[in-house]
Formats: structure tokens, sequence, C-alpha cells
């Protein structure tokens, strides 16, 4: 018996996890829900197109799990060809959460195509999503979402949203784990961030460059000269660059690799 | 006997996808702005809601939300100004250099901005804390004035709106909702009303508002200057240059200075200019900020 006693009061002070049974009552054990699989996003819109790229390594802490999970998806078309779609969503944050977001809002744009007998314009799956995010404002989706397509005109448009639904449109965004790596390059070389343009005036009366949509080979370069910038200096970036064109001719999907270290 | 037929007759799976009930809402042909929002398997969901997404509480919280502001509105002779920053923070990140925390709330101004100088019918509510919860509460604020609008066949008062607003917050209280807004109209029934609004469930009329981690600056430069007689182009001077005190001195504020004028025939846009050229413009022209120097 003395022993018994003895073995129980070791097992206190060692601090098995199996020895913390002896509180009486209702306990509350942690409840934590989500992982950071890491990995970035972008999206650049132009006069008539826009562009949505990820890298597609997924992590948990310094684990590599895998070097081919897309974060970028079509939303609204065929199931396996992805055919018929016009709308096109990226997610990072939390993998699970990025995939229950999509699958959610992929069965919308779908009811809303069978019901209405047109497909959903690029304004209202927006603002649908910006609900659906908010739907679980007391517990969050972990994802930052960018959601891009074409505009009534035929513009590129592109909306950014934070994990519980707040949305705006812009030209280029940048999300995920090496959004503070690319977001400032991309207000340089897209908006022209404290660029102004030679001999316009000396000093405080200089005159700053104003910005331009940019044309899809530009744009094009500048999303793989971010990734590979990005892989340089962050360790959840890596593997292969996937990005997503969308044009009125449809959706272009390319893939590039990525250093895999 | 059916009762324990039924209890295991059910498959053990059958709650793993939709129910039948969010299959309803999938299908429901408008995108229901409702009142149903899922809550996390715990006791006590807003220490949860709190432990994730508070980053003042605990900083190295996993979600970050956009946060951050200076916003005014003051009442004058010719109707109400209301000026806003544009940045939103998320911890020290900044998230955004250019929101739109002005919102229009009214069935006929739910558009982007167009670009005529006519005014648009309606009321304007600003945003600080959190921009989701702004943006969506305003929308269902707006969906509200609508049906208000087509049951009644007259538009709402700016009384009546700030009310469905703060019963709204008041409700909610306690949930880990943040916003301070205002709302801003001009009635027949009331001529020009401002309201102040926050997720405590407070509602103040007044004439003169600043709210954000800007607002105490704001205030400085709006209290030294302000009189109701103030002619439009003072008033909006007014409000721009509270606005830019406060993108100077607080971290959180910044980005482009966006101004609205209220009037009896609705609102109008004057401008979302960038802070910059605007700022050097007061020192260099008029003098002020002194405290920088000009020289590069």
């Amino acid at each position: 018996m003395a022993s018994l006693m003895d073995h129980q009061a070791r097992g206190e002070t060692i601090g098995y996890s199996f020895s913390e049974h002896t509180a009486a009552g209702v306990k509350q054990h942690g409840f934590y829900p989500y992982t950071d699989n890491g990995g970035s996003t972008l999206g650049i819109t132009g006069s008539d197109f826009a562009i949505l790229a990820g890298d597609t390594r997924s992590t948990s802490g310094y684990n590599i799990n895998s070097r081919m999970v897309p974060k970028v998806f079509k939303i609204g078309g065929d199931d396996e060809t992805g055919e018929g779609a016009n709308i096109l969503l990226s997610v990072v944050g939390f993998a699970a959460d990025g995939n229950a977001l999509k699958e959610r809002l992929d069965a919308v744009v779908k009811m809303y195509k069978y019901q209405h007998g047109k497909p959903m314009s690029v304004s209202a799956c927006a603002q649908r999503l910006s609900t659906i995010l908010y739907q679980k404002r007391f517990f969050p989706y972990y994802v930052h979402a960018i959601l891009a397509g074409l505009d009534e005109e035929g513009k590129g448009a592109l909306y950014s949203y934070d994990p519980v639904g707040s949305y705006e449109r812009e030209q280029c965004r940048a999300a995920g784990a090496a959004a503070s790596l690319i977001m400032p390059f991309l207000d340089n070389q897209v908006n022209f961030k404290n660029q102004y343009i030679p001999g316009s005036g000396e000093g405080h009366a200089l005159e700053a460059k104003k910005p331009e949509p940019l044309p899809q080979e530009t744009v094009k370069a500048l999303v793989r000269d971010a990734f590979t910038s990005a892989v340089e200096r962050h360790i959840e970036v890596g593997d292969n660059l996937q990005m997503m064109i969308i044009t009125k001719d449809g959706i272009q999907e390319v893939y590039h690799p990525l250093k895999k270290d | 006997m059916d009762k324990i037929v039924a209890q295991y007759s059910r498959s053990a799976h059958q709650n793993e996808f939709y129910s039948e009930q969010e299959q309803q809402d999938l299908t429901e042909s408008l995108p229901p702005l409702s009142l149903k929002f899922a809550l996390p398997p715990v006791d006590n969901s807003s220490a949860f809601l709190r432990a994730m997404t508070d980053d003042h509480a605990n900083p190295s919280c996993p979600i970050k939300l956009a946060h951050g502001t200076t916003t005014l509105a003051f009442r004058f002779q010719g109707g109400i100004i209301v000026c806003t920053d544009s940045r939103a923070t998320a911890g020290n990140w900044i998230a955004s250099q250019t929101v739109k925390k002005v919102i229009p709330v009214s069935r006929l101004s739910r558009g982007e901005d167009k670009a005529t100088n006519d005014p648009t019918p309606g009321l304007l509510g600003t945003m600080a804390g959190g921009a989701a919860d702004c943006q969506y509460w305003l929308r269902y604020l707006s969906q509200q004035c609508t049906l208000h609008e087509i049951r009644h066949k007259r538009r709402i008062t700016v009384a009546a709106a700030s009310k469905i607003l703060a019963n709204l917050t008041y409700a909610y209280k306690g949930y880990g909702l943040s916003m301070g807004t205002m709302l801003a109209g001009v009635t027949p029934q009331e001529g020009p009303a401002l309201y102040y609004i926050d997720s405590d469930g407070t509602r103040l009329p007044g004439n003169l508002f600043c709210v954000g981690s800007g607002q105490t600056f704001a205030y400085g430069v709006l209290d030294a200057n302000y009189r109701y007689d103030l002619s439009e182009q003072e008033a909006l001077d007014l409000g721009r240059r509270a606005i830019l005190a406060a993108m100077h001195r607080d971290a959180y504020s910044g980005g482009f200075i966006n101004c609205y004028h209220v009037k009896e025939e609705g609102w109008v846009h004057h401008g979302f200019d960038d802070m910059n050229p605007i700022f050097w413009k007061t020192k260099l022209d008029r003098g002020e900020f002194s405290n920088v120097t000009s020289e590069l």
C-alpha cells in the first residue's frame, strides 16, 4: 500500500500526462482545431485578364507533408475537369478549412446556375463568399481567400478577404506565409508605389508615377519573380508554382517548378 | 419500440455531410444574410474566439483580423461631413491601405460609387473596429432599411436605422463583436441626423464624433476649429485636416483621405486622396507640421 501511495506521489512530480486525472468535476480540455499549412498565394489583374497563383507545398511545423497540394481552384465548373468555371478561388492558411470553404462556394455557385440559368457574376460571388466566411464569425475558417474572375465589362476582377469575410476589390494581393515578402514588391511593381517620373520636378515637386494595367506577359513574369524570391527566404514556400490565368477564352492552368529545399 | 428502432437504424455517419437544413440554405435563391452562426464545440465560445483572434490580448494568436482606424463625422449648417482614413492593420502588418471605410446604407446606393456628381439618396455608415463586423452588419442594416422602405413606402429615419443596429449589437454583447460606427443621413422628419453606435450597444445622437484609435488626434483639431456655420468648403477642409493630423500621429491610421458630404438630396463623394502629397502641401504652403523637416 505504501509503495502504491509512493508511486502516485512521484507520478505527480514527474507529471505524466495520465497522472492528471485527479481534479474533480467538469474539466475543459484544450481545443485547438487549427494547423497552419503554410504556403503563399498571389493574384494580379490586368485590363482583360486575372492571374491567381500559389505554391504547392503543404507543411505543418517544420515538416513538409506534401509537395503537390494545389491552393488555387476553379469554382462552379465540372468536378473533374473544371470545365465551365468562370471564377477562381485561392485559399491559404489551414488547408482543411480552405477545402471546406471551396466546396461550399462551389456548391453555392452551381445551385445559382441551376436556379437562374446563367452563371453567377463575380461581384455577386464575391459578396456571397463574404457572407459564407461571416457565418463562421465565432468559429472562423482559418484562411485568407482571394477570388478572381472577369467583371461585367470584361476587366480583370480580384477580391481579397480576411478570415471572417471583410472584402475589397484590388489590383493585386498576396496572402499567406510570404505575404509580407511579396506584397511590398507588388506595391512597387504593380501599383508603382514610391516610383516617380524622372525629370518631372525637383525635390517635393517630383511627380509620382501613375499605375496602369499591365500586359499579361509582364504580370506572369512578376508572379514568377515574386515566388522564386519568396522561396529563397521563406521555409514554407517552395516545390511548385501553380498559376491560373482567366481570360474571356477560359481558364489556363500552368505549373512551374520551384526549388525543392 | 419504434424509438429504439429509429435510434439504431440511423447510419453512423448520416450527419457527416450537409444537413437537410444546410442543403436548403444552399438552394435558397437569396444569400442568407442571417443571424445563424456556427459556434465552436466548447463551453465558452467567446473565450475561444478571443484566444484565436484577439491580437491585443495574445500577440501570437493564429487568426489576425483587420483593425484600426480614424473616422469622423460632424453636423454643420450645410449638412454632415464624413471623413475617414483607409488603413487596415492586422497586428503590426498593414493589411491594406485602400479600405473604403464609408459604407453606403440603403437600397438606392448599394453599388459602387458612380462617376457623377449627383447626390445619391440614402444613409452613410462608417467603419471602425473589425472590418468584417462593420461590413456585414451594415449590409444587414441595408437589407432591413430596404425592407422598411418597401413596407412603409418611405425612407427609414436615421433614428430608426441606428436603433436597428444598436439593438443588434446589444443582442450580441459579449460574443466578441468589435465595431464603432457612425450613421449619418438627412431625412424630411429629422433634418440632418448623426448617431454613434458601437459593439457594446451604445447609441448616441450628436453633432460631432471621432471614432477609432486616432480619435483623440482628430478631436484635437476638430474641437479647435469647429463652428456650426462653417461653409461647405471650410467644413470639408476641416474634416480632411483632422484626419491628416490623426494619420500623422497614430500609427494605426494612414493611407488615403476619404471624404463625403451628406445633404438633403443625398450624399456626395468628395475624393479618395493619397495623404502624402496633401501632407507636404499642408506643411510647405501653410507652414503647419513644423516639427517635420522638409530637407531632403
